[in-house]
C-alpha cells in the first residue's frame, strides 16, 4: 500500500509533530515498507482467528470501588513545566 | 415550506462512585486542584489501569433500565486525540464494542407516550478540568486540573428520533430521573454530572431522508441543550427558507452570547484511530451478573406512578408529581404507612412540603419533619382536633423546630373547640357586639355570613370548628 505525502502529513498533524520535507521524504518510504510487511501478514487465512486485542488469556480484572489515595500535590505538579496556584499550566486552546 | 425537526443525543453522565474509573483516586466534587492525582490518571509511563467493578455494575443498572441488551463481551478502546485536559494523548473509552446496545425510553407529551430509541450505553473516563482564569492575568495560557480525570462517565447515545425541543429536553429530564432513582448519577448539573452533544437536523416534513446534520457540543446545562438547539432549528431553517444548503459540520455553543459557532475542524478532526485499549483485558458479563444487579433494581418512575394510582387511589398528576425524584416518592410511602389518607397527604407533600424543601435547599431526608409526624397532622385534621387552617401553623412550627405535632398543638392550646355551647357563646358575644351587620343580613345581604364567621375565629384564636361556626351562625340569623 503506497504511502502518500498527504498521508504523512496528515498523520504528523494527528500527532502534533513537524517534519523537514527531507523527513517526509524518509518517512514516506519507511511507513510504506511496514505497511507492506502488514501486506505479507494479511496473506495468511485467518477467517476462524479471533482478533487478539490483548496477549493474555484472562478476563474481568476489577478492582473494589474503594479510595485510596492520591499522591501530594507537589508530587502531582512536580513535572508541570509551569503552574499557576496548583495548576498546571497549559498552552491556551482557542475555540 | 414546513420543516421537521430531527433531534438525536449524546449524554455522558458521571457514574456516583466513590474512586475513579482505573485508579484509587476520590471522585469528591470541589476538592482543590489538582488534590486527586496519581500516576494512573496523570498518566505516567508505565502504569496500569484496573477497572472499577462498581462502575461497571452502574452501567449494567442503566442498561436493565432503558431495555438494552448486555454485550456478554465487551472491550475498551483508545480514542486518540491531544487536548490539553488529556494528560495521555488518549481517552479509554469503548468503540466497537460497547457495553450495550439497543434500547429504548418512554417520556410523555401532552399524556401521549413516544419511545425514544437508545442505539448504545458504553463505559469511558472523564478528562480533566480546563480553567480559563481571569485573575491568573494569563491571556496566552489556560490552568489545568486533574481532579476530574478518570471520572466514570456512561455515554448514552439516542436514535434521532426527537422530533421538537420539547422532545430533546423531556429525554434529557427522563435520563436523570432513571438514573436518579438507580442511585449512579447524583443529577447535580452545577457539578458537571450530565453534559450532552446533540445532532440537529432538518427535513421537509413528509420527508423519510434525513438531512444534513449539524453537531453541537460543550452544553453543560439542561439550558444549553435547549437554548443551542432553538437557535439551531431556527438557524438551519432561515438558512433552508432562503435557499441555502446546511453544511455538515461540529459547532460549539457560547453560553453567554447564546449562540452556536463552527469549531475549527483541525482541533476537532474526527481521525481518532481507535484501537484495542492492550492495558485493560475483555469484560465478560454473565447472566447470573446481570440477574444480580436485576434483582437489585429499585422500581423506576414510571412503574412506581403507575403503582401510586392503583394501590392510592391518588389522581394522575399526584403521581407524577411525588414520583419525580425517588427520595419525596420515598417520603411519601413512609407517612402513608402510618395510616393516613392518601391524597390529603399527598396534598401536603405536592404543596407545602416541596415549597418548603426548596426554600431550604434541603433533602426530604435532611428536613424538619420526618414523614411519620407529617402523616399524624393530617390526622389531627382529618380526626377534627385540628382545623386546615391550624395545621398550617402547626406545620410551620414543625418546619421551624422539629417538634411533634400533637404536641405542639396541645401546647400552644390549638385544639379545635368543637364544644357547641362554647362557640354558641362566642356567636351571640358577636352578634351583640354587631347589631348593624345582623340587620343586613336579615335584610338579605347574606354574603355578611363570611364577616360574621371571621369575627368569631378571631375571638376563639381560630380553633373554633369551622363546620359548626356556619351552622350555629346561620340558625341564630335565621
Amino acid at each position: 500500500m503506497p504511502v502518500t505525502l498527504k498521508d504523512v502529513e496528515n498523520i504528523a498533524m494527528l500527532a502534533k509533530l513537524r517534519f523537514t520535507q527531507e523527513e517526509k521524504e524518509r518517512l514516506i518510504s519507511q511507513l510504506s515498507r511496514i505497511l507492506s510487511y502488514f501486506e505479507k501478514l494479511n496473506e495468511l487465512d485467518t477467517t476462524d482467528v479471533e482478533p487478539t486485542s490483548h496477549v493474555l488469556p484472562i478476563k474481568n480484572v476489577f478492582r473494589d470501588d474503594v479510595v485510596t489515595g492520591s499522591l501530594p500535590r507537589d508530587q502531582i505538579l512536580a513535572n508541570a513545566p509551569d503552574q499557576w496556584m496548583g495548576y498546571f499550566k497549559v498552552p491556551k486552546v482557542i475555540e | 415550506m414546513d420543516y421537521e425537526t430531527v433531534i438525536g443525543l449524546e449524554v455522558h453522565a458521571q457514574l456516583a462512585t466513590r474512586s475513579k474509573i482505573f485508579c484509587g483516586c476520590s471522585t469528591q466534587f470541589g476538592e482543590e486542584p489538582n488534590a486527586q492525582g496519581c500516576p494512573v490518571c496523570l498518566g505516567m509511563p508505565g502504569v496500569l489501569p484496573v477497572l472499577n467493578r462498581m462502575a461497571v455494575e452502574f452501567a449494567i443498572r442503566m442498561a436493565l433500565a432503558t431495555g438494552c441488551e448486555i454485550a456478554s463481551r465487551c472491550r475498551f478502546a483508545r480514542k486518540n486525540y491531544f487536548y490539553p485536559d488529556l494528560p495521555k494523548g488518549y481517552q479509554i473509552s469503548q468503540y466497537e464494542e460497547p457495553l450495550a446496545t439497543g434500547g429504548h425510553i418512554v417520556i410523555e407529551m401532552d399524556g401521549k407516550k413516544k419511545r425514544i430509541g437508545i442505539t448504545r450505553i458504553h463505559l469511558e473516563e472523564d478528562a480533566g478540568k480546563l480553567v480559563h482564569s481571569e485573575d491568573s492575568g494569563l491571556t496566552d495560557e489556560s490552568l489545568f486540573d486533574v481532579n476530574r480525570c478518570g471520572v466514570p462517565l456512561i455515554e448514552i447515545v439516542s436514535e434521532p428520533d426527537m422530533r421538537s425541543v420539547e422532545e430533546a429536553r423531556l429525554y434529557c429530564l427522563k435520563l436523570r430521573q432513571i438514573m436518579r432513582y438507580l442511585g449512579i448519577n447524583s443529577g447535580d448539573m452545577e457539578k458537571g454530572a450530565m453534559r450532552f452533544e446533540a445532532n440537529v437536523s432538518l427535513r421537509p416534513r413528509g420527508s423519510t431522508r434525513y438531512g444534513t446534520r449539524v453537531e453541537v457540543k460543550n452544553l453543560n446545562s439542561f439550558r444549553a441543550v435547549l437554548r443551542s438547539l432553538e437557535y439551531e432549528v431556527q438557524r438551519q431553517t432561515k438558512i433552508l427558507q432562503g435557499g441555502g444548503s446546511i453544511q455538515q459540520e461540529t459547532m460549539g455553543w457560547d453560553d453567554v452570547r447564546e449562540v452556536t459557532f463552527p469549531q475549527r475542524g483541525k482541533e476537532y478532526a474526527h481521525d481518532y484511530r481507535y484501537f484495542p485499549e492492550p492495558d485493560l483485558v475483555p469484560v465478560d458479563i454473565d447472566r447470573k451478573w446481570i440477574e444480580k444487579v436485576k434483582s437489585e433494581l429499585p422500581e423506576l418512575p414510571t412503574a412506581r406512578k403507575r403503582r401510586f394510582i392503583s394501590q392510592y387511589g391518588i389522581p394522575a398528576y399526584d403521581a407524577e408529581v411525588l414520583t419525580t425524584e425517588r427520595e419525596i416518592a420515598d417520603y411519601y410511602e413512609e407517612a402513608l404507612q402510618v395510616g393516613a389518607d392518601p391524597k390529603a397527604v399527598s396534598n401536603w407533600v405536592m404543596g407545602d412540603v416541596l415549597r418548603e424543601l426548596k426554600a431550604r435547599g434541603v433533602s426530604p431526608a435532611e428536613f424538619n419533619i420526618s414523614p411519620k409526624h407529617l402523616a399524624e397532622l393530617v390526622n389531627l385534621v382529618s380526626d377534627g382536633t385540628i382545623s386546615g387552617k391550624i395545621a398550617k401553623t402547626v406545620f410551620e412550627e414543625m418546619v421551624k423546630t422539629g417538634g411533634h405535632p400533637r404536641e405542639i398543638v396541645e401546647v400552644k392550646g390549638l385544639i379545635q373547640i368543637t364544644d357547641t355551647g362554647a362557640i354558641e357563646q362566642v356567636v351571640e358575644e358577636v352578634l351583640s357586639e354587631n347589631p348593624e351587620e345582623v340587620e343586613r343580613y336579615r335584610g338579605g345581604k347574606t354574603k355578611l355570613l363570611g364577616f360574621f364567621v371571621g369575627e368569631v375565629m378571631k375571638k376563639t384564636k381560630g380553633k373554633a370548628n369551622p363546620r359548626l361556626v356556619n351552622e350555629i351562625l346561620r340558625n341564630k340569623l335565621g
